[in-house]
């Protein structure tokens, strides 16, 4: 169930078990990606993407299992060191304070600052750049509470690289999104694989996935299903067994990706 | 930075003058004579009666309004930050219920030198009830610690109300009834140092807290996964606020909307940021308590208000102008 088994480097969770409450939510899932890739965690509702991806950005601590990044344990790692690794952008994550845009991106360099020393040249400097490759800048002065849903989105992603992360860990980035800011989130998550950044991404829709990932990890009833690259993954066999749906995968027209057509649910 | 150290005038020039008003004439200079007398730089020329009016009366009362005005302020910011809620204030825990259960129990024993430390263990209390209800409904969370608290609050005023229904006679009536609402009018020598003791240590960490108050902004996974220690960090700021609070109640009895509303004035001042949320709020907090209070012994001379009256009064219309402000947001 491994991508890259060969791969050094890069994220690798094993044996991963997460319970909630007593109940076994994530049950032994192996699960890697290879550096500077970019894969899709997919999979229906309740299968415990969420789950999984907390644990993978070290918010929450597995009952078993190890998550590794470039050999290193990241629990393993003290908390400020772990932030400067792995940044994880939550699901619908808001706040009801007035702070500006660039006070929220600003809040990604705390991994990287002292407790009483002042933001310094370097840290606006990589705010700057955040904002700017998130094609936030122009919102720089905003209130982040007034902004729309993708607007939020792209400065939230923003906050994640100011921490400078190698790994990149998202929770649904493109959801309620217009398809232009769902197209704009994930091919600026495409570019930064360019940069050498791992990125995982939970996604719903299938056809994002195809069009943007280079491997999809599908996650049903808290164990891996499926993995592998993305063409390979993507067949009407997995959608029926999955989630229950008749499907008709063709070629993109115009990328060559593979391009979902879904049928009626599966009788 | 330039409206930290405004501020930091305004607070001088606050306690300086808050001290001027009332019977006797004192003036500015004469404060500040006997204020250096009494710290052994340069002979008095006041005489007794005028340095008891300063340094026994009134500068003790100024000092305690403007410490307890600095923390309940602070507690309040860091209360909103750490449980995400605009509406929490330094009581919200169990906090005022229970240390007005404590006072109202030692005061109908008739002991009140032992009235500051029942407050305080009445406010300790009452927060670990409040924390160990919240602990007992699963994970703790700020929405199930808030619920404890008001369920805690409730018990405790039950209590409060059963207690003086029972044993109260005509005249401890209203001394009870004063510290309830909230008065400096007791506030000496001792007072100043209990307040101005928690202040240097609960205060002074919080200070230094105020990034790590940031990164709680979107809530407890953003902080941990900006590398903060969510629970850690939780905890000792609750109880950094618990003590600090419970020391300003037991001097002052419970004096409401000082920390629910100054810091949201001082975020329309200074935006929500805590490094300068904090101390700003501090200083404004001492300077609002100051003149409140003022206000509280001065404006019907000679009978004088509990000093919660006033705060309410004032309080309450800005926190309804705060919600209007808010429409917007959510």
């Amino acid at each position: 169930m491994t991508v890259a088994a060969t791969t050094t480097g890069g994220l690798d969770a094993s044996r991963v078990d997460v319970r909630i409450d007593g109940t076994l939510i994530i049950d032994g899932v192996d699960c890697t990606v290879a550096p500077g890739t970019f894969s899709a965690l997919i999979g229906p509702n309740g299968a415990g993407k969420s789950t999984l991806l907390r644990v993978i950005a070290a918010v929450e601590k597995p009952a078993n299992g190890d998550i590794r990044f470039d050999e290193h344990d990241l629990f393993g790692l003290h908390r400020k060191q772990r932030a400067r690794v792995v940044a994880f952008v939550e699901q619908d994550s808001s706040t009801d304070l007035a702070l500006s845009v660039r006070d929220v991106v600003g809040l990604g360099r705390i991994p990287h600052q002292g407790m009483f020393s002042d933001a310094s040249a370097k840290d606006s400097r990589v705010v700057q750049a955040a904002l700017e490759d998130a094609d936030v800048a122009s919102l720089a002065g905003r209130d982040f509470t007034t902004l729309s849903g993708g607007e939020r989105q792209r400065v939230l992603l923003a906050r994640a690289l100011a921490q400078q992360p190698r790994l990149l860990v998202l929770d649904e980035p493109s959801n309620h999104l217009d398809i232009a800011a769902q197209l704009a989130v994930l091919g600026l998550l495409r570019s930064l694989t360019h940069t050498g950044v791992t990125v995982l991404a939970a996604l719903h829709d299938l056809n994002l996935a195809s069009a943007y990932c280079d491997h999809v990890i599908v996650l049903r009833k808290g164990t891996v299903f499926a993995a592998g690259p993305t063409v390979e993954i993507i067949t009407p066999q997995l959608v029926r067994e999955v989630y229950g749906v008749r499907a008709t995968v063709i070629e993109h027209p115009q990328t060559g990706r593979p391009l979902v057509a879904f049928g009626p649910l599966a009788g | 930075m330039v409206v930290g150290v405004a501020l930091a005038v305004l607070l001088v020039l606050s306690v300086t003058f808050a001290i001027t008003i009332g019977p006797a004439n004192i003036t500015p200079v004469d404060v500040w004579l006997s204020v250096l007398h009494h710290l052994g730089l340069g002979p008095t020329p006041l005489s007794l009666l005028r340095d008891g009016i300063v340094w026994q009366l009134r500068l003790p009362r100024v000092l305690t309004a403007a410490a307890v005005g600095a923390g309940l302020a602070v507690s309040g910011a860091v209360m909103q930050a750490l449980t995400r809620n605009p509406l929490a204030d330094p009581y919200l825990l169990g906090l005022s219920s229970g240390a007005s259960l404590g006072a109202v129990a030692v005061l109908l024993l008739g002991i009140t030198v032992l009235l500051p430390l029942a407050a305080f263990l009445g406010a300790m209390l009452a927060l670990g009830l409040t924390l160990l209800l919240a602990s007992s409904l699963g994970r703790i969370t700020p929405s199930r610690t808030v619920l404890a608290g008001l369920a805690v609050s409730a018990l405790a005023s039950a209590i409060t109300s059963l207690v003086i229904f029972w044993t109260a006679t005509g005249d401890s009536y209203r001394e009870i009834l004063s510290w309830l609402l909230g008065s400096l009018a007791g506030a000496q020598w001792p007072e100043v140092t209990i307040a101005f003791a928690a202040i240097v240590i609960a205060g002074v960490p919080i200070m230094f807290s105020g990034r790590i108050l940031d990164a709680f902004a979107f809530g407890d996974t953003s902080a941990a996964a900006l590398g903060i220690n969510v629970q850690g960090t939780r905890w000792s700021l609750l109880a950094a606020t618990a003590l600090l609070t419970g020391a300003m109640v037991s001097v002052s009895g419970s004096i409401g909307f000082v920390g629910l509303i100054l810091p949201h004035a001082v975020r329309l001042l200074v935006g929500p940021r805590h490094r300068a949320l904090l101390p700003l709020s501090a200083i404004v907090g001492a300077i609002f308590l100051i003149w409140a209070d003022t206000a509280a012994r001065s404006l019907f001379d000679p009978r004088e208000l509990p000093v919660g009256i006033v705060t309410a009064i004032i309080g309450a219309p800005m926190f309804a102008f705060l919600l209007t402000r808010r429409r917007s947001v959510s």
